[in-house]
């Protein structure tokens, strides 16, 4: 008897990605590259969210024909972005065989309301957040992975860092919060009360949690995982800057010794100019992408 | 006693949980990240992730040389699925072997993708017998596809390989450290025993 897509199975992936890199990219070439360069797993879609950003229009889940060919291309696992509530697409790509659905904040939503009962799938799903309360309302619903939005396309890391201090220390706080009132908590918070209970008392997710958006630099991502990120988002950061290949090589060694000044000295020289980065103020509060999402 | 030093291989992957086991069967779990630690380790597990990103990882801070020294010096290594394909002298697709230990070939997601990720009842020779089966946590596994003659099958689904040891060397294709079942530790840490004393007897006796 084997038991396919339980909870273990789910978050288990996430578990296995942890300490890594995983990278947008577009087309098969691209995902040699990551792969080449050591990433734990490439996001497939149709343009990086810089573009997505200065083309406008409606974006939506890649074509299958690219998503196939990158997973047949790389060992890897192949994740692919879905409309926020758009189950139909998250079908498709369960169908497809993609390894993880990234129900995503960065392609245009479909329902302004409803997520995806991600429970309902045999693969499983990550999901952004942007606080504690909306991480677990995504758990609630199935997602076995969380990342941090940040604002993606930007290369500007603020938000990403901003995110992750929010959900740090929102658990830090519920550790010491009396038992009577996390009801109360569980309520201000939109959450599940049960998650609140179960972080209150282990002092973490009880999924793994990466860190995306803005993302840019070795840096950048030895930064986020010092702030307590279980891995990185890397997604405009490298295709749009001058030496991809040498530029996801160094974030990737970046990651595993984020905490070595010494090798992140040594990574971080030479390895061209980063993708030009964009101030938040300067977007306009309608052009934050990390508002979407309920 | 005093607590025995165990590596967990930590570049990549599912470390914390090796070493919460390790912790959780009274050794004391050391998290690997530069080649010099593994000369305080008396077994190291290199864990599950993503054997491409691990395997670039080990090659580019110097880790192949210094772990297959260690070996050679009778220090027992435990892989756990990554782990498992690092450690084969063969890869079934093709491709280079990374540390070419153990004297198997390694099938790389030979159970499928993510969708056929699955979790079982299995019974492992000497861990777990069919009375008390061992939950094991398949994730986009690899299988053994063949085995040398010196290799000890320990445990097999559907008919292939999924557990084997030969001599200090133990894998598995599935993930014990995913659930609270802490005997195959407890098993590879009998092994790191047995070898901690047959390398003082060698010692003390030449």
């Amino acid at each position: 008897m084997e038991d396919k897509g339980t909870l273990r199975v789910k978050t288990g992936l996430a578990e296995m990605l942890k300490g890594g890199v995983i990278m947008d990219v577009t087309t098969p070439e691209q995902a040699r590259v990551a792969e080449e360069a050591g990433a734990v797993a490439v996001m497939a879609l149709e343009r990086v969210p810089a573009d997505i950003r200065a083309d406008g229009g409606v974006a939506r889940m890649a074509d299958p024909a690219v998503i196939e060919a990158i997973m047949a291309t790389v060992t890897i696992p192949v994740m692919a972005k879905a409309r926020i509530g758009h189950f139909v697409e998250a079908q498709i790509l369960e169908a497809l065989g993609v390894d993880y659905v990234d129900e995503s904040e960065v392609l245009t939503p479909a329902d302004e309301r409803f997520h995806i009962d991600k429970w309902k799938f045999t693969i499983p799903f990550v999901c952004g957040a942007i606080n504690l309360g909306e991480a677990l309302r995504r758990i609630g619903e199935g997602a076995a992975m969380i990342r941090t939005k940040g604002e993606a396309g930007t290369g500007n890391v603020v938000e990403a860092v901003r995110h992750m201090r929010t959900i740090n220390s929102e658990i830090q706080k519920l550790t010491t919060t009396p038992k009577e009132e996390l009801m109360t908590v569980a309520k201000e918070m939109g959450a599940p009360y049960d998650l609140v209970c179960w972080v209150a008392e282990s002092g973490r997710l009880p999924v793994v949690n990466f860190s995306a958006g803005g993302l840019a630099t070795p840096a950048d991502a030895a930064m986020m995982m010092q702030l307590g990120a279980d891995g990185v988002f890397v997604g405009s950061g490298i295709f749009k800057s001058e030496d991809p290949a040498s530029r996801a090589r160094a974030i990737v060694r970046a990651t595993t010794h984020y905490d070595d000044p010494g090798v992140l000295a040594e990574v971080s020289r030479g390895i061209g100019q980063a993708m030009a980065g964009k101030e938040i103020s300067e977007l306009g509060p309608e052009n934050l992408i990390q508002f979407r999402g309920w | 006693m005093k607590k025995p030093n165990i590596g967990v291989l930590a570049l990549q992957g599912a470390v914390r949980e090796h070493l919460r086991m390790l912790e959780d069967c009274g050794a004391r779990g050391i998290a690997v990240r530069y080649p010099a630690e593994l000369q305080l380790c008396r077994g190291l597990i290199i864990p599950g992730g993503e054997s491409t990103t691990i395997g670039k990882l080990m090659s580019a801070f110097g880790f192949i040389d210094e772990i297959r020294l260690l070996w050679r010096e009778g220090v027992p290594v435990y892989g756990t699925c990554a782990g498992l394909i690092l450690m084969a002298k063969r890869i079934a697709e093709g491709g280079r072997p990374l540390l070419g230990l153990m004297d198997i070939t390694a099938r790389r997601n030979a159970f499928g993708r993510q969708v056929d990720s699955f979790e079982t009842d299995l019974e492992m020779k000497g861990i777990a017998e069919s009375n008390r089966p061992f939950r094991a946590v398949f994730i986009r596994a690899p299988w053994i596809d063949e085995a040398g003659p010196e290799v000890e099958v320990l445990g097999e689904f559907g008919g292939r390989v999924v557990a084997a040891r030969q001599d200090g060397m133990l894998v598995t294709a599935f993930h014990p450290e995913l659930t609270g079942d802490d005997r195959v530790h407890r098993y590879f840490l009998a092994m790191v025993e047995e070898a901690s004393r047959s390398r003082a007897a060698a010692e003390t006796g030449g």
